[in-house]
């Protein structure tokens, strides 16, 4: 995955619009945290190829860190804490944030195919 | 002398972590050992350090990284095809079946698994119950020896000493090079530092010398 180069997130976003896509969303700390300081706190949430269709979506921030909103006709996606995207090989946009160790924190990905069970 | 181990545990690299000098000393005594993993560590965190997988690659990372542990450790491997994190809320009694199944085929002597609600993870909790589950569906006279691997905080205090503890110094490299086997995970466990810097065998043998184990008392 490479920074995020926010005009081509944002065209990568719009080549969606309108369109029946699948998108994988997941934040986490993953399921040692309590284990490791019993001070934390688990707390994680993922869905997995939920089908939506976006008609408006922004990706907005500063420094190298954004937050992504897509505007549904009944409702929105948002994921915050994103800094690196990737188009990978299957034409799908991956976007995710990572801790310093590089464990990841958060991730939005969007395909017009459902991502692999 | 035992006549086969079977290892059943969720995550590639649990193998590596919990068992893998106790499969060694096994393997070095020449009993057979199959590993039934139940997923592919689709959901794992750790991304490798620098990060060269992403959610989507992961799997595929992690799944040559369970082949090349199990030819580290000489033994058999068998995946089982459940989704990281889901685990627990798939039928016991269907995966106790599916575990039945392998077992009725390999006919083992012992079992190696996580004991429920002491081994952290929701994966581990609940394979290790499906685990003992299969076991006791078995008949009494075909059933194997469980060893239950705990490592929560509250183990000891709850739970007593382990009555089993294996020797691993000996095969102390073997566990590293299983550890080492499994580079997307490796170093973000072991510390979370850069391991090119850091000496992942010193922390490894604090924190992982022991390989203990109760023995399931049905
Ligand atoms: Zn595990």
């Amino acid at each position: 995955m490479d920074p995020i180069h926010i005009e081509k997130v944002q065209t990568e976003l719009e080549r969606y619009l309108n369109k029946d896509v699948y998108v994988h969303l997941e934040t986490t700390n993953g399921a040692y945290a309590s284990h490791n300081d019993e001070n934390a706190y688990n707390v994680g949430a993922f869905i997995r190829n939920a089908k939506v269709r976006y008609n408006h979506a922004k990706i907005v921030g500063s420094g190298n860190v954004y937050r992504v909103g897509l505007k549904l006709d009944i409702g929105w996606v948002y994921a915050e804490g994103l800094s690196e995207y990737e188009v990978d090989d299957q034409n799908r946009l991956l976007m995710a944030g990572h801790d310093r160790e590089g464990r990841l924190m958060v991730t939005l990905e969007i395909s017009e195919t459902p991502f692999h069970y | 002398m035992e006549k086969h181990v079977v290892v059943i545990y969720p995550h590639p690299d649990d193998e590596a972590f919990g068992a893998s000098g106790t499969i060694a000393k096994f393997r070095s005594e020449g009993v057979p050992v199959t590993y039934l993993c139940g997923t592919l560590g689709e959901m794992g965190r750790n991304m490798g350090n620098p990060t060269f997988a992403n959610r989507e690659t992961l799997p595929e990372f992690r799944k040559k990284e369970l082949i090349n542990a199990c030819n580290v450790l000489d033994i058999e491997l068998e995946m089982l095809g459940y989704r990281d994190k889901t685990l627990e809320f798939e039928s016991k009694a269907e995966v106790a079946e599916h575990l039945k199944g392998f077992l009725d085929e390999i006919k083992p002597s012992l079992v190696i698994t996580h004991y429920p609600g002491y081994a952290v993870h929701p994966d581990h909790n609940a394979l290790g119950a499906a685990a003992i589950e299969a076991v006791k569906r078995m008949g009494e006279a075909d059933r194997p020896t469980i060893w239950a691997q705990a490592f929560s905080r509250t183990h000891l205090e709850e739970l007593g000493e382990p009555d089993v503890a294996v020797d691993i110094s000996p095969f102390f490299k073997k566990k590293m090079e299983t550890i080492l086997a499994h580079q997307s995970q490796a170093s973000g466990i072991l510390g979370g530092m850069d391991p090119a810097t850091a000496d992942l065998e010193a922390i490894a043998k604090e924190r992982l010398g022991a390989e203990r184990f109760y023995t399931w008392k049905f």
